[in-house]
């Protein structure tokens, strides 16, 4: 990439796959868990998170050097409270359908430790370009876990991607349901969403055996 | 050259690869292998886990051959080609056509239940290059004894699969699982097609088909009539005998308990365990009986139905003796010392009956309960250890002072 240096490159590369906030850090899990039996929600949670997790790395970066140690976890708070209530509103205003759906867990992004976690670990000790690329990153490497469990879990829980039957209608009986195929009320529920993640976690480790912990 | 031959020439040549493991499952689950040991001192014993596992198979037998009568009794019945049978050794009970019904329902269910276990148990086997292990044989039985009769193969192949990977091979395989396979298929069957595995049409054969039309039959459970505070046609010695509609295994009390005679006599299952469920069981029922007759509930309640049921008449109906006998004994998920299996035990019984009375979603609690505690055995242990070092480090206080 001519636009970005090897090093950049690897802030947005990293969360992706070795690096994965859900997978490898296992962060986040709680609204990985709750949000994901749609991909719609996934998507728009792992949007709504990479707005928050973009700008709010920035405006921590840039206040780095004012910021008295002793009172920055209060002030990292206010910066990501006042990111999730503008996602909040604007998702109230445009998507209400969505809002009601994602319910208490758009304002929980607040207590995503992923969140405080990067404000905490990277974006207090570099400058704003890193931590943006660094935030852009991790949001992502949420998003596709996200994305992935809400993918599996939409498609076997309700038969349908983004709210479109692809398997056919399980009333009228119509494509494979017309086999006796019948879908799997478990993988709507949280636990299902655990065993997923859990999975996914098993298939990343066995390709790499180095993120093995002993 | 004989099949015994043949696989063990198989397993000379394929000894040291990836397969290895495959053809010595086989060549030992038929065979006595041919070699002997030559030196050293060995422990001879004549139970080890093949014969554990077959002696539990054993004593769950007679309870799927009569799993296999009654279904086709009350497949039978509720069509209305036959007449009551009017106790156990009814003339209308122990007939060729109820089991021929039934071995066509019951045995594609054993036989599905094992293929995909076993399949299951062989591949991890070869992928991790361990030999197979015998544990899934039990749990293979277990599972078609508890589910319903009507049940589609590919569900319970699914959750075979399931239970099998989540349930055990990733704890690292037999003897390292936390939660017993056999419920983590139910509970997954349970969860993943509630419409199949609870309700009033799912217990008889051919009531689900004939849902809705002029010949609908229904087939509630003792549990959901009582749940509904309906009136129960069934008598007891009925729910003794066992000829009620339910799962497949679980509805002769009577067969249950010479199973679990059998486990006891042969010391493979714990009787501390089994008689402390039953105790736990009966406190539960107890107290609710307390509950009623101090007049706390007013008929009009929803869990009145279940809770004025007369306390030990939750021994026979639902399946908390099945459990107790089959599924809480399980050594591997159950507490280890003996004082933390009364604990483990009554704790099943009294939270199955708690299940069981006040969840209404949930008409039989016992899984969800053995499987709790499945959790907590562990932790029970080690209490239940440092109780007795805590003791014993008292004496030794007291001695030396």
């Amino acid at each position: 990439m001519g636009l970005l240096s090897k090093k950049d490159a690897k802030l947005i590369t990293d969360p992706l796959a070795d690096n994965n906030p859900i997978t490898i850090q296992v962060l986040g899990i709680c609204s990985a868990l709750a949000i994901t039996a749609e991909l719609k929600a996934s998507l728009v949670m792992g949007i709504a998170v990479l707005f928050v997790l973009g700008i709010g790395n920035v405006v921590i970066s840039l206040m780095r050097n004012i910021i008295p140690s002793k009172i920055r976890i209060i002030v990292q708070l206010i910066v990501v409270a006042s990111l999730v209530i503008i996602v909040d509103q604007v998702l109230k205003a445009y998507a209400y359908e969505l809002s009601k759906t994602l319910s208490v867990f758009v304002g929980l992004i607040i207590t995503n430790c992923i969140i405080m976690g990067r404000f905490e670990a990277f974006a207090l000790g570099n400058g704003p370009w890193k931590a943006f690329l660094d935030g852009i990153g991790n949001a992502l490497g949420y998003a596709v876990i996200l994305l992935i469990v809400g993918f599996f879990r939409e498609l076997l829980g309700s038969g349908t991607l983004f709210g479109i039957p692809v398997l056919g209608d399980p009333i009228e009986k119509t494509g494979l349901y017309s086999t006796g195929y019948e879908n799997n009320g478990f993988m709507l529920m949280p636990p299902m969403a655990l065993i997923i993640v859990g999975l996914i976690i098993w298939v990343q480790r066995s390709r790499n055996t180095s993120l093995i912990e002993h | 050259m004989s099949l015994k031959s043949n696989l063990h020439t198989l397993k000379e040549k394929y000894k040291g690869t990836k397969m290895a493991p495959a053809f010595n499952a086989l060549h030992t689950f038929l065979y006595l292998p041919n070699e002997i040991t030559h030196n050293g001192t060995h422990i001879k014993a004549a139970d080890d886990l093949k014969r554990t596992m077959n002696t539990v198979i054993l004593a769950m037998v007679p309870c799927l051959i009569f799993g296999m009568f009654n279904a086709g009794y009350q497949h039978h019945l509720a069509l209305g080609t036959i007449e009551s049978a009017q106790g156990f050794l009814g003339a209308s009970f122990w007939t060729w056509s109820n089991l021929v019904v039934g071995m066509w329902k019951v045995l594609p269910l054993v036989v599905v239940s094992y293929g995909v276990g076993l399949a299951i148990e062989f591949l991890f086997a070869v992928i991790k290059g361990h030999e197979v292990e015998e544990g899934y044989l039990v749990t293979g039985m277990l599972v078609p004894l508890i589910v319903p009769i009507d049940l589609p193969l590919w569900m319970l192949a699914v959750a075979v699969a399931f239970g099998v990977v989540i349930g055990k091979e990733v704890f690292g395989g037999t003897g390292m699982n936390i939660l017993n396979p056999a419920l983590t298929i139910r509970a997954f069957l349970f969860f993943a097609y509630p419409t199949w595995m609870s309700g009033d049409k799912v217990w008889v054969h051919g009531a689900v088909e004939r849902a809705g039309t002029a010949d609908a039959i229904s087939g509630e459970t003792i549990l959901g009539s009582y749940a509904q505070s309906q009136e129960v046609v069934y008598s007891y010695a009925d729910m003794f005998f066992g000829i009620i509609p339910g799962s497949i295994g679980e509805t002769s009390k009577l067969l249950i308990i010479l199973g679990a005679l059998f486990l006891i006599f042969t010391k493979i299952g714990s009787w501390r365990i089994i008689v402390s469920t039953l105790i736990g069981a009966l406190t539960m029922g107890l107290v609710f009986n307390g509950v009623v007759d101090a007049g706390w509930i007013s008929s009009s309640s929803k869990f009145f139905g279940l809770m004025s049921v007369p306390f030990w008449q939750h021994l026979i109906i639902g399946s908390i003796l099945f459990g107790a006998v089959f599924m809480a004994t399980d050594p591997v998920t159950a507490a280890q010392t003996n004082k933390g299996k009364w604990i483990y035990g009554f704790l099943i019984g009294f939270i199955s009956i708690m299940i069981r009375v006040f969840n209404p979603a949930y008409p039989e609690g016992v899984f969800l309960a053995i499987l709790l505690m499945n959790v907590f055995a562990p932790t029970i242990d080690h209490y239940v250890v440092q109780g007795n070092v805590k003791k014993r480090l008292k004496r030794l206080k007291v001695k030396t002072t």
